[in-house]
């Protein structure tokens, strides 16, 4: 009986370990783009650069790496390129910034415009 | 005053918004790693083609130049370029060649150098091409002129050409 719940046990946590990876993998995968092909990410190549994206990224989760350090290295070799959501800088602060910006510009108009009714009706 | 406010704000996103338009549309830079060049080569290693050889970092520090070029028997470009990488092994005298095959059969990569001819003077293979990361390669065939401090000194992106050939025996005269 203890054998069979000890079985139970490790297969229940080994799956989830498998999925807690896979998951992981997906995740990278989705935000490296593909070098070689035309707007796909290296989840949906399968091209020969991908597959080998995909090994070294396998490789690198198997070591122990973060995913930080899985992006950082590939930064190193293929440039900021190659990651879909690139690393906050002085080069692209407003690529961040603008569309909250453009948020609180059109909430503030809206108010504006809102309250000039109220005014008005008030009048 | 508002009013003038807003229409300034308004008109100079519109601004910004096609100014970003224009710059963008304007750049017709082809990526590639060449940002690569003046770095140094990371340690690798990796089993020579055909002997009972280990060809890493150290063997590139032997050498005034080398020029590590990855190819494969099924890479229709690197028949293109390969009469110039026959030429370099001629021509080129502080020069040596690193062949890196790249995902192939050994088969069918030793009948390729038995029928092109083989200008390596040492041949490496990486048969799952997770080496090549580490050397920013993307496509091949890609070359890579290193010198015997692991610096970068130039990448060659895609088939050699003749232009290419000269700057080869220029640089590493």
């Amino acid at each position: 009986m203890k054998k069979i719940i000890l079985i139970i046990f490790f297969l229940t946590f080994s799956h989830l370990k498998s999925d807690e990876v896979t998951k992981l993998h997906i995740e990278i995968y989705k935000n490296l783009r593909c070098l070689v092909c035309q707007g796909q990410s290296i989840a949906d190549s399968n091209s020969e650069f991908a597959q080998t994206v995909k090994l070294v990224v396998k490789d690198k989760i198997n070591e122990g790496k973060s995913k930080k350090e899985i992006y950082e290295f590939l930064i190193s070799k293929y440039g900021e390129w190659i990651v879909y959501q690139p690393r906050f800088n002085r080069g692209n602060f407003l690529l961040w910034f603008l569309p909250y910006l453009i948020l609180i510009f059109g909430a503030i108009i809206i108010y504006a415009l809102i309250k000039k009714r109220k005014n008005n009706k008030a009048n | 005053m508002k009013k003038t406010f807003l229409k300034l704000i308004l008109f100079a996103l519109a601004i910004f918004i096609i100014g970003t338009f224009y710059v963008g549309l304007k750049k017709t830079e082809i990526y590639d790693t060449k940002n690569l060049i003046g770095t140094n080569l990371d340690n690798f290693t990796l089993n020579s083609l055909n002997e009972d050889l280990e060809i890493n970092q150290e063997l590139i520090k032997e050498n005034q130049y080398n020029l590590i070029n990855f190819w494969a028997s099924w890479c229709g470009p690197c028949r293109a370029e390969h009469k110039y990488l026959m030429n370099l092994n001629r021509n080129a005298k502080n020069l040596k060649l690193i062949g890196i095959n790249f995902k192939d059969d050994k088969k069918n990569a030793n009948k390729f150098l038995s029928k092109f001819g083989d200008p390596y003077h040492y041949s490496a293979a990486d048969s799952e091409g997770k080496v090549s990361i580490n050397f920013g390669v993307y496509g091949i065939p890609e070359s890579i002129l290193v010198d015997n401090n692991l610096k970068i000194i130039k990448k060659f992106i895609g088939p050699l050409n003749q232009d290419e050939y000269k700057d080869i025996i220029n640089l590493t005269k």
